[in-house]
């Protein structure tokens, strides 16, 4: 009740403050704009990719699709050749599973003993994560260690491993590890007997779920999103994610029917059978959409993941 | 819990403190069993590479039947003379020039736009029509640079993009975007804005609704108007973070979003290279291309970390001189 009564006196002084009517519309229609160019894009190429390849051909990609213009032919293509992108997305699910739930676990164990400040060894841990925050060996050396020394090259790990910890998701962690756990808990679980493995599993991770979830989504995101580890390091076409398989399209439209399906002949039949400027936007928009319609749904944790990062390592 | 009471905090609790030599205890066993596999993970991806770096500084050679690692420790050294065939290189003062005014200019308008965005969503009526604002341009954000060339090339391709369309039907002529180098700092820099503003706005959104309403009531009733309110509230609360992300950019000042110049440019070939070329870019086509060795690259790369390290923290050393409690280190 007296939150009420708090938040209608708010809203008069908010009332009284507000802009005016005028440059609230002003201020509306930008903002609708620049949604729309944020978004539209998307739009766009789904309407590329349901227009008919003749139409495009003659007059370039349509903003709006008719019946006359209609055509599913991109999409029955791709349909035939759902082995290569049933398996890229295969490969895409599970990178982004192994490699979250790794980079979950490593990036918790060390937030936590990063914020135990009488752990003896306190200060050269958050040293040993510091330092990657303002130097590294770069890329070349990244590149070396990779594939001459640890010899990943070509396997599954080389897209899963280096992606898994960043210092900055260790701070996050850290941060809300000391901020929201009381020493008295942890203190006391002690007494009990408990072991740091137990106060860590049965304690700090259940209350600490938030934290998880939101550095479970970056790590997810940019698992699904990543093209560069493939792009440097993988040349087999088993390995390749429904990005990379992307990435590679675009100069090699035809690398979907360097697999071909027992659904159509041989390559060159497919490659003719092919409406290559439709079969383009279409595949972007099947790798686009899955993101475009999760995102609002986790937007939230992003946001809190930001706030909480934004304090210092 | 903002910057500030953070350090205060960690003053509080570490100001009385004793520096005691404790003994170790079980519990520092346990702990450091938990940190052991990250730390192992820091090890091997993080501290390897840089001692890795000594590649820079040796001619390599492979040894007959020897590892790599024999094979790099038996190479013989060679001074610098990697990193002078890197400053020696035709499109040096090129790719420096361009990685640090794409930076400037993405500072600037990393700060400017989205703090100026953020002030003016926060103070539309419907808060559920600012929401939906908001989540629509977060969504490039969450778009990988290889689809958002698709998105690009959709607009841009020459004979059937939409953009030429548009050009067209104003009684223009077909312009070919993928040839004109004049024209890519501009795609360029709005393609940054179009997926990094959704995001940025929404950080310094989430500071402006962290600062203390009763401060607005008060100027209110004091008779100042919304600018006022802007200038004397809003950006001093903004502060800390405005000068957080300040640090963080001008610490990458020598690095560039790869995805951003190599895929959107579709490759960054020629005839956009100089337009178009960053560190990042020519590292990645020295270290994929042949006629280059590992060395030589490792140095371009070094070079580039070490002049990024070096520059963020001058930026650091700066901000501390001017404000202590805002500086990052």
């Amino acid at each position: 009740m007296a939150r009420e009564k708090k938040m209608q006196l708010n809203e008069g002084v908010t009332r009284l403050n507000r802009i005016k009517p005028a440059t609230n519309a002003i201020f509306n229609i930008f903002f609708l704009v620049l949604a729309l160019v944020c978004f539209l894009p998307i739009v766009f190429i789904f309407i590329i990719s349901i227009t008919d390849n003749d139409v495009i051909r003659r007059q370039g990609y349509q903003i709006f699709v008719t019946a006359e213009t209609f055509s599913a032919d991109a999409y029955k293509y791709l349909w035939g050749q759902r082995q290569t992108i049933l398996h890229a997305l295969w490969v895409s699910v599970y990178v982004t599973a192994i490699g979250t739930v790794l980079g979950v676990m490593l990036t918790s164990l060390m937030g936590y003993v990063l914020s135990r400040r009488e752990y003896k060894l306190n200060g050269f841990m958050a040293i040993v994560v510091f330092i990657p925050m303002i130097f590294g060996g770069g890329m070349a050396a990244s590149y070396m260690v990779n594939s001459q020394i640890l010899h990943l090259r070509d396997t599954m790990w080389i897209l899963i491993l280096p992606l898994a910890v960043s210092s900055f998701n260790v701070t996050i962690a850290r941060t809300f590890f000391r901020t929201t756990i009381p020493d008295e808990v942890i203190e006391s679980a002690k007494i009990d007997g408990a072991s740091q493995f137990t106060i860590f599993s049965r304690i700090v991770l259940p209350i600490s779920k938030p934290v998880l979830a939101t550095i479970g989504l970056f790590l997810a995101f940019g698992y699904w999103n990543d093209w560069f580890q493939a792009q440097l390091y993988i040349n087999k076409d088993s390995l390749r994610s429904l990005q990379a398989m992307l990435n590679a399209m675009q100069n090699n439209l035809e690398y979907l029917t360097k697999n071909p399906t027992a659904l159509l002949a041989t390559a060159t039949d497919l490659k003719r059978n092919m409406p290559q400027e439709s079969v383009r936007m279409a595949i972007a928009f099947v790798v686009a959409v899955p993101i475009a319609c999760i995102y609002p749904f986790f937007q939230k944790y992003f946001i809190s993941g930001l706030t909480v990062g934004a304090v210092k390592g | 819990m903002s910057d500030l009471e953070v350090k205060k905090e960690e003053a509080v609790q570490a100001g009385p403190e004793p520096k005691k030599r404790r003994r170790w205890t079980k519990d520092d066993t346990e702990l450091t069993l938990l940190a052991t596999p990250t730390f192992i993970w820091y090890v091997l991806f993080c501290y390897l590479p840089m001692f890795g770096v000594i590649i820079a500084f040796k001619n390599y050679k492979i040894t007959p039947g020897a590892s790599f690692l024999t094979s790099l420790l038996k190479s013989d050294w060679s001074g610098f003379d990697n990193f002078k065939y890197f400053f020696g290189l035709r499109d040096f003062p090129q790719i420096l020039r361009n990685t640090i005014l794409y930076n400037v200019a993405f500072i600037i308008l990393d700060i400017v736009l989205p703090v100026l965005f953020a002030i003016m969503i926060s103070n539309i009526y419907s808060k559920r029509k600012s929401k939906t604002y908001q989540t629509l341009m977060f969504m490039p954000h969450f778009m990988s640079w290889v689809v958002v060339t698709y998105f690009v090339y959709a607009f841009l391709i020459t004979d059937k993009g939409l953009l030429n369309a548009m050009i067209r039907a104003f009684g223009g002529k077909n312009v070919n975007w993928y040839f004109e180098p004049k024209y890519w700092p501009y795609i360029l820099i709005i393609m940054h804005i179009w997926k990094s503003i959704g995001y940025s706005m929404v950080v310094y959104l989430a500071s402006i609704t962290g600062i203390d309403s009763t401060l607005y009531e008060a100027a209110v009733l004091d008779g100042a108007n919304k600018f006022q309110q802007g200038r004397y509230i809003t950006l001093p609360g903004l502060k800390p973070i405005i000068i957080m992300m300040f640090i963080l950019s001008v610490g990458h000042i020598f690095s560039s979003d790869f995805g951003l110049f190599y895929q959107v440019s579709r490759g960054a070939n020629q005839p956009l290279t100089p337009v178009v070329a960053t560190f990042d870019v020519k590292i990645y086509q020295m270290l994929t291309s042949n006629s280059v060795s590992l060395g030589k690259t490792a140095a371009a790369s070094l070079f580039q970390s070490v002049i990024g390290c070096i520059t963020i923290l001058i930026a650091n050393g700066i901000v501390r001189k001017v404000d202590r409690a805002s500086a990052l280190i």
